[in-house]
């Protein structure tokens, strides 16, 4: 909201610069947003009248103007603008002025005539964006006079962002009152008189919804000239205000709006038809606004109607039916009170945001009616004339909100700041915050003025001693708390080690939203239950992911796009899985590895194979290792919709399923525009617990290693074998290792080779080579039976 | 054994023609070995008068003697050579860059969220975590902002069909965490939150950190202190601090918290918009209604609670201007981060 100091002085002292006074503000909870001046800095122009107009003899848009400034000679100006007339008094620059921009005037010819200064627009000031026309001042703007002092233009405009709980602060005595209670000057309450009615003219009001709406102040003014300018003084400050000027009647009740903050409506009498009344909108009722938009009506919407339907919503926006125009003569005035939470709300649901639904929301002063109408009424006489009817109140003051006496507890003031304020300070700052205060106990009860919204409770009262005295005076002080210790619990992997895990295997962490495209989910997981946002902000990201892999797959394109061969990105996060209609939300860690094997590099042949599932395995399996309890996890070959059917498998732990691993299907690959074919993996992280490390004894006896060459049908594979080399060896075959994989020359076509070498070893003795060669023997007649497997010589 | 003196001549010869270790060793068999020349003169003994036996046996002890001395002097000699070879020819290019992978980096957001877990960790807060998937009670009615709240408005919220909605903070775990643990109580919960802001400086989705303490006599005062703590531990450095009031429904009073702005040390910059200051986090004391919502007794306990942009923190630590490039994933920026 903004406020021209000029505006506030005239309601309080300001004793501070604008800086001075937006800092203080801001320190009590007014945030100072900006400060501008009212004008851009010009120099050299005064108040003139044109005394004679006549058509520029070679140009038809122009016209030559003799021009007076009252004393000295009468300058002769060329000028353009369609409103230069003899009689109107306007804005000089004269020869040696400084416009805004840098612009100096200077005597010149234009088109042959001579022009000795320029007559300025409102625009050419840098006062407003509008209006092209020169300057237009009353007739008594005193002649030759400083145009920056007669229009106050060395003012300030403070911007002020107020929050949701202070209604009571969104107008210029709201400020003012802030100022008081801060230190400024006392609040000045410039005498509102009550006009005399000349006539005795009522419109008729009704409340239908008296709890919406228990006070309507109305009011007839007849005979109103709408079509005259609004005085220069209050378009002005309308306008650093940040208002259009629009006509008399409109204009008054948005200054009225600014100054009080008390929201109104100026209606066109003749278009009302009959009764008035404020009643909730009923089934299937629409309105269109002054703004020319239709809007549909809800039930639970406070609307002002007579008896041809709605006029307008209440407190938010006026109807186009009954809006006043140039033409208007007769006006009837609504000052009206809306109960807070019958506004809440309703703008926005209507895609509204009006200076008057922002006031009605937060509260406005349930005591202000009558004075907003006679400020209104004084002004709008002396602007477009017209006879006035009586202010006719139509209320249930029951109704209207009461303010109670809130109980503060000295202790509780003490013990929620951390600091005892002395009682003439609580004192005197309820005081200057217009509040009633009596001592009450071991405390105050005070009672807020009628004008404040948020003060309900005991905590509010200590917001209001401590944001007056300043948060600054309270002091910092550590909290002594009892000491605890913090559980740590062993088994659950610590995140940083994880993570850590796959930058240390040169993977770089992606953070990407938990709303994805439904295109590319869809593609990745067809028929997959998922979960729709009902409003989503793009359509690409409009579904939640049930996999970390569619953010993956499409950071892994980007990069692609950017050039990148080698890609290793993996991500950490909720994936939102939709079973049967119930939502979980699984902690999940995923990656996706394409390109060179390692990045480039001299001296390893290896560098430059592709990457491809086994070494995304090993990265995983590096992974699963950190839980201490790599035995557990097993892999089985699974397929999953977009991975490639032989090069999947299923993530098991303990034989649970934990996770997937896999290369992206070919025909994804080739639909998405990967150049080489990317492995995916995703863990469920609550499967990486920790199993408690256990220490063992070591043998100190040597160990005897012997190799075996299995020949093995294709389909049995690595797992199995190895299944059954670990349950056939003897309780002292201690590791199992694979060294090589073979097919081809010396294999017979559907069979492989696989080398292992075996580890014999005992605790407590050497064992002797009979030992190990039974135990080897043991092993081959087992996978010559189970898994017809034959041994290489 | 006339030719004793002959045999040690050649053996020496030998040795000294010796030019590698494995032909030394040859040279050691075949004179000391078990069936070496010199050995096979001591089982020649046997056949010697006993009254001679034990000068030729002394004689030929010594003569073993002094060829295996040879043998260890050569060998000393070729060990020396041969590592001298290795030496000259092992010589490498250590500029030569390493082989194998290099390391990846972790999200600057993550690095600067486990460092704020750390940094409240070290102060006795624990870590607590809620769902982002939410419902209206735990992100609204359970905060003090009913329906038609005007709080709601500065809340753009993503909602399901369903009526459950993206949290729009991670105030939710306020509640979330006093209903679990009740009080005393003091976490954080950083988290990822949403709203449905799509202009250039907002993100639909960015990280938030929610901080609540509960005790029976916790103050403003000590808020003050632990926000100061929290952010001169954050940037390690001296910071200026100032509390504004504010509003939230759920605190009062209510602060917005300002630190003196890094860049220039407070005295105006673009990057504080020449004010000094940048404002940094929300707090308050914990509204009795919120208190109460949890079942905490307000009366009983006082609370404090904060929150803070993690997205933020990381830009102002880092360095990043701009907040998109957080989920952007572009590699080339990745790799600006590979620090531990």
């Amino acid at each position: 909201m903004r406020v021209p100091i000029s505006w506030l002085q005239e309601w309080v002292t300001v004793p501070w610069s604008a800086a001075e006074l937006g800092s203080r503000l801001t320190m009590a909870g007014l945030e100072l947003d900006a400060i501008e001046p009212a004008a851009p800095p010009f120099t050299g122009v005064v108040v003139a009248q044109i005394v004679e107009a006549l058509p520029h003899p070679q140009a038809d848009k122009l016209r030559v103007c003799q021009v007076t400034t009252g004393s000295g000679p009468v300058l002769q100006i060329v000028c353009g603008a369609s409103n230069a007339r003899a009689g109107l008094r306007t804005a000089l620059a004269t020869v040696g002025a400084e416009l805004p921009g840098g612009i100096a005037i200077k005597a010149a010819k234009l088109r042959g005539v001579e022009s000795r200064g320029m007559l300025c627009s409102s625009r050419e000031l840098g006062l407003s964006e509008g209006n092209p026309g020169i300057l237009e001042l009353p007739q008594d703007a005193p002649l030759g006079a400083s145009l920056r002092e007669y229009l106050k233009l060395d003012d300030t405009t403070i911007e002020l962002n107020v929050t949701a709980n202070r209604g009571d602060a969104m107008s210029v005595i709201g400020v003012a009152r802030e100022v008081a209670a801060l230190g400024g000057g006392a609040l000045q309450t410039p005498a509102v008189a009550a006009v005399a009615p000349v006539l005795p003219d009522r419109q008729p009001v009704r409340l239908e919804a008296p709890d919406a709406c228990p006070r309507f102040a109305g009011r007839i003014i007849r005979g109103i000239d709408n079509t005259r300018p609004t005085p220069v003084w209050l378009r002005e400050r309308l306008r650093r205000a940040g208002v259009r000027s629009i006509s008399p009647a409109v204009d008054v009740t948005n200054y009225v709006l600014l100054e009080l903050g008390q929201p109104m409506h100026a209606y066109d009498l003749a278009k009302v038809e009959g009764t008035i009344a404020a009643r909730m909108a009923r089934p299937a009722e629409s309105l269109t606004l002054l703004d020319g938009r239709h809007v549909a009506l809800e039930p639970d919407m406070l609307v002002i109607a007579d008896e041809a339907g709605p006029v307008g919503v209440a407190g938010v926006m006026g109807g186009e039916r009954t809006a006043v125009s140039a033409t208007t003569r007769d006006l009837f005035l609504e000052v009206a009170w809306f109960a807070p939470e019958s506004i809440r709300g309703r703008a926005r649901r209507l895609g509204l945001h009006t200076d008057a639904s922002q006031r009605f929301e937060r509260g406005v002063d349930p005591a202000g009616q009558v004075r907003a109408m006679e400020r209104a009424t004084a002004l709008l006489l002396e602007m477009a004339g017209g006879r006035p009817g009586p202010v006719v109140m139509t209320e249930e003051p029951a109704r209207l909100p009461v303010r109670s006496p809130v109980t503060l507890r000295r202790a509780r003031l003490t013990r929620l700041l951390g600091i005892a304020v002395p009682d003439g300070q609580v004192n005197s700052i309820f005081q200057s915050l217009q509040m009633q205060v009596a001592a009450a106990g071991e405390g105050w009860s005070v009672t807020p003025p009628p004008h404040r919204f948020d003060i309900a409770i005991e905590e509010d009262l200590v917001e209001e001693v401590a944001r007056i005295m300043g948060f600054d005076a309270v002091p910092e002080r550590p909290a002594t708390r009892q000491q605890v210790f913090l559980p740590l619990p062993e088994a659950v992997a610590p995140e940083r080690a994880y993570l850590e895990t796959l930058v240390g295997r040169g993977y770089h962490e992606i953070i990407t939203f938990a709303f994805v495209d439904p295109a590319l989910q869809g593609a990745l997981f067809p028929q997959v239950e998922t979960l729709a946002l009902a409003n989503a902000i793009a359509s690409d990201l409009s579904v939640m992911r049930i996999s970390l892999w569619p953010g993956l797959v499409r950071a892994a394109l980007e990069n692609q796009r950017r050039q990148q061969d080698r890609i290793r990105l993996f991500s950490h996060g909720a994936r939102f899985v939709v079973t049967q209609g119930t939502l979980s939300e699984v902690d999940s860690l995923a990656g996706i590895a394409l390109g060179r094997r390692l990045p480039e590099q001299w001296g390893s042949s290896d560098a430059r194979e592709s990457h491809d599932f086994f070494d995304s395995k090993a990265d995983l399996t590096a992974l699963l290792a950190g839980t201490g309890a790599a035995d557990e996890f097993s892999f089985e070959a699974a397929t999953l919709p977009c991975l490639h059917p032989g090069r999947s498998a299923r993530v098991l732990r303990s034989g649970a399923a934990v996770g997937w691993i896999g290369e992206l299907h070919p025909r994804l690959i080739r639909e998405l525009g990967f150049h080489q074919a990317p492995v995916l993996f995703e863990m469920d992280v609550v499967a990486l617990r920790v199993a408690l490390p256990q220490g063992r004894e070591i043998s100190r006896f040597p160990q005897v290693r012997r190799d075996l060459a299995v020949v093995v049908p294709e389909k049995v594979s690595f797992s199995a074998l190895r299944e059954r080399v670990v349950l056939s060896g003897s309780s002292f075959l201690r590791n199992v290792r694979l060294f090589d994989v073979y097919r081809g020359a010396g294999i017979e076509e559907g069979r492989k080779s696989i080398a292992l070498g075996l580890i014999f070893q005992e605790i407590s003795r050497t064992l002797t080579d009979d030992e190990v060669d039974r135990a080897v023997a043991a092993v081959v007649a087992d996978l010559r039976e189970n898994l017809d497997a034959r041994i290489r010589e | 054994m006339s030719d004793l003196g002959s045999v040690v001549d050649q053996a020496l010869h030998e040795v000294a023609s010796c030019s590698a270790l494995a032909a030394l060793e040859d040279c050691r068999v075949r004179w000391l070995g078990k069936k070496g020349g010199l050995t096979e003169q001591l089982k020649a003994l046997g056949s010697l008068p006993a009254s001679e036996r034990p000068a030729a046996g002394a004689r030929i002890n010594e003569a073993k003697a002094r060829v295996q001395e040879a043998i260890e002097a050569r060998r000393a000699e070729l060990e020396r050579a041969q590592d001298e070879a290795r030496l000259s020819a092992g010589r490498i290019d250590v500029t030569l860059p390493g082989r194998g992978e290099l390391r990846g980096a972790l999200h600057p957001v993550t690095r600067a969220r486990l460092r704020i877990e750390a940094i409240f960790r070290s102060a006795g807060f624990d870590v607590a975590e809620g769902p982002e998937i939410e419902d209206d009670f735990h992100n609204f009615e359970a905060l003090n902002i009913p329906a038609d709240h005007p709080a709601r408005a500065m809340h753009d919220t993503f909602y399901f069909a369903d009526g459950r909605l993206l949290r729009t903070h991670t105030s939710t775990v306020q509640i979330r965490a006093m209903l679990a643990r009740g009080a005393p109580l003091a976490v954080i919960a950083p988290g990822r939150v949403y709203r449905s802001d799509s202009d250039v400086t907002h993100a639909p989705m960015f990280h938030q950190l929610e901080g609540i303490v509960v005790d029976e006599n916790i103050s403003f005062a000590n808020l003050k202190a632990v926000l100061h703590g929290f952010i001169e531990a954050f940037f390690e450095r001296d910071l200026g601090m100032r509390l504004r009031p504010s509003y939230f429904p759920f605190t009062e009073p209510s602060a917005e918290v300002d630190m003196s702005c890094v860049f220039c040390d407070g005295a105006g910059c673009r990057i504080c918009k020449q004010t000094g200051w940048l404002e940094i986090l929300g707090c308050g004391m914990v509204h009795p209604n919120v208190l109460k919502a949890s079942g905490v007794d307000p009366e009983r306990y006082t609370g404090y609670a904060f929150g803070a942009g993690i997205d933020r923190l990381a830009m102002l630590r880092y360095g990043v201007n701009d907040m998109r490039l957080f989920f952007e994933n572009d590699l080339r920026f990745l790799e600006q981060f590979p620090a531990f």
